[in-house]
């Protein structure tokens, strides 16, 4: 029983399907391992796995283990710390790494508690020190302002939640994981939580914008919900998603799902296009792993524009159409 | 219903500054204020009080002496009971160290004044961003626990929670006690009137030191903590230098196709 394994929590949704972290977590993963000369294990809870097993195998997995049942298709807080702990207890990884979704960041603290082991919250980066042998996490604090490095020197296993989209995903290897079904015996009659509703405003996957390419984002600037019809005509021309600041859906114009930044998601698009948003500290922190930036504000101070390739000056009102008038003009050139 | 809020007093991260020629944070000046997700489990405690006869709400903060003020102003929305729990033993807790603080007093109170049926938290703390010390102190004291609500309605003794999910919301039915923290929520965090405040003024504030609770030292504090900053730098601005915005015009227009062209086709 090897104490030197990385274990990576690959949550899946209620079809099945892997949230990307999971896999954007087997690089890191991977060095780690190596580092700590270990296994790379991916651990995937829920319903219907077939497909999430083959995944995480094809990305790199020295092990899987897989923990089914039709009780883990819906996330429960409970369910999945007992599973998850017990595996853990029997076989003492060094090191384990959650994606830092809602329920990642639900289930890690309650974890690292019942191991009674330090845990890091939304790590922008994972490295090894080598001299003490232990993982050194980095995350921001004071909403973006600082970064600190994290040390767990003693308590074991070391736990860290990441943030999806701060890591690419890895190079496919072949599918040569170990793959394990874990029993475990799920104690649903002693539950005191029932989900009696659930609502997903994103119906579709693609408009998920953790996992989008490319993303037109609007921010107080935009003035209302109904602006965010012009942002998703251009993100519909460019085969993109809406996504939004936290002025925005504070506001109530658009739905907290879409919200970029501290508080709200990280986004890792090709393409980051900004109106009306002034670009805080606390916005960047959810967008700077963007690719392309592109800034359009009323006011030339905006600070967005310290973060952006290209910036317009003007009102998103009459900026967003002039673009969208631009490409189609490419397009029928092209043609 | 016997209710209790956990609060932290933190500097208003929004107004923080980075000095450019010491790259430290400018806290000077910074306002220090009540945890906006924090307000959020004050303001729904105090919406049970309101619709419940015979209910308590109690608010706890652990912090320096200065984090009295965070519990006058929880005071002066409505609270009952406030107490600090302050003790240089305490200082440089991880969260780890500090949810088991919080649950050692959480403990103590019951024990004193009768269990409480819902602990409300709010999400995260504005400074360390680390959404931990809740589901901490949940699993510490053994209470069930629902992240992210929105809202919370008592339907006879069970309490609906409506909370944010990845793409949407669910809504978890759930029996007492429970332990729930709170994000931006759907209703409205009450104003004190100026009466309140000055009444509040005059409420008395427990304090707790290490000695008045029944813990472990070796669990509480920096001694406490498996977690430890190693070294902290301020965030630069990123590797993008940025660009001198141009006025709005056709040509600009174009320009911005041709980025988005070329992003696009990397």
């Amino acid at each position: 029983m090897s104490r030197n394994d990385v274990f990576v929590i690959a949550e899946t949704d209620r079809s099945g399907k892997l949230y990307n972290v999971g896999i954007e977590l087997m690089g890191p993963g991977r060095e780690i391992a190596e580092k700590q000369h270990g296994r790379l294990c991916a651990v995937t809870v829920g319903y219907q796995l077939d497909e999430a097993v083959r995944t995480l195998s094809g990305y790199g997995a020295d092990v899987v283990y897989r923990i089914e049942g039709q009780e883990y298709q819906n996330y429960m807080t409970e369910l999945y710390t007992d599973a998850i702990h017990q595996l853990i207890v029997h076989e003492q990884p060094e090191t384990v790494l959650i994606g830092a979704t809602v329920n990642g960041r639900d289930l890690a603290p309650r974890l690292a508690k019942r191991l009674n082991t330090g845990l890091t919250a939304d790590c922008t980066q994972i490295s090894y020190d080598d001299a003490s042998g232990n993982v050194l996490w980095t995350r921001p604090a004071f909403g973006g302002n600082l970064m600190a490095e994290i040390l767990c020197a003693e308590a074991r296993p070391q736990i860290g939640t990441v943030r999806p989209g701060v890591f690419p995903k890895p190079e496919k290897t072949g599918e040569n994981a170990e793959v394990i079904t874990f029993p475990v015996t799920p104690e649903t009659s002693g539950l005191q939580k029932e989900i009696i509703e659930i609502a997903e405003s994103i119906l579709d996957t693609n408009e998920d914008i953790s996992e989008a390419e490319i993303l037109v984002s609007g921010g107080r600037g935009i003035g209302g919900p109904e602006g965010f019809a012009l942002l998703k005509e251009l993100a519909d021309q460019i085969g993109g998603v809406v996504s939004a600041s936290r002025a925005a859906v504070d506001a109530g114009w658009i739905s907290r799902a879409k919200q970029v930044g501290q508080s709200g998601k990280t986004v890792s698009p090709k393409l980051y296009i900004a109106c009306g948003i002034s670009g805080s500290v606390q916005h960047y922190v959810g967008m700077k792993n963007a690719g392309t930036v592109i800034a359009v504000n009323t006011d030339p101070e905006a600070d967005i524009f310290r973060y952006a390739d290209y910036g317009i000056v003007g009102d998103y009102k009459s900026v967003i159409p002039a673009i969208i008038a631009a490409l189609k003009n490419r397009k029928d050139e092209e043609a | 219903m016997n209710i209790l809020v956990c609060v932290k007093q933190v500097p208003d991260t929004a107004e923080i500054k980075i000095d450019p020629v010491k790259n430290t944070l400018i806290r000077d000046g910074v306002q220090s204020i009540v945890n906006p997700f924090d307000m959020y489990a004050v303001e729904a405690a105090l919406r049970i009080k309101d619709g419940s006869a015979d209910s308590q709400v109690t608010v706890i903060t652990m912090g320096p002496p200065q984090a009295k003020s965070a519990l006058t102003e929880c005071m002066a929305l409505g609270c009952d009971h406030a107490y600090l729990i302050s003790d240089s033993a305490f200082g440089g807790a991880d969260t780890l160290a500090t949810s088991y603080t919080l649950s050692k007093v959480i403990e103590k109170l019951a024990g004193e004044n009768g269990a409480f049926d819902m602990v409300f938290c709010g999400k995260q703390a504005i400074d360390g961003d680390t959404a931990q010390v809740g589901p901490e102190i949940a699993e510490q004291l053994g209470l069930p626990q629902v992240t992210g609500a929105v809202s919370l309605s008592l339907e006879n003794d069970a309490a609906d929670v409506k909370r944010e999910t990845e793409r949407g919301y669910e809504v978890l039915r759930c029996t007492l006690p429970l332990l729930v923290t709170f994000t931006k929520s759907e209703f409205d965090i009450r104003i004190p009137s100026l009466r309140d405040k000055l009444a509040a003024k005059r409420k008395q504030i427990n304090v707790l030191t290490a000695a008045d609770i029944e813990l472990d030292r070796g669990c509480v504090g920096l001694t406490g903590s498996p977690t430890r900053v190693k070294r902290s730098y301020t965030a630069g601005a990123g590797v993008k230098e940025g660009c001198v915005p141009v006025p709005d015009s056709e040509t600009a227009a174009e320009a911005a196709a041709e980025w988005i062209v070329r992003a696009i086709n990397l």
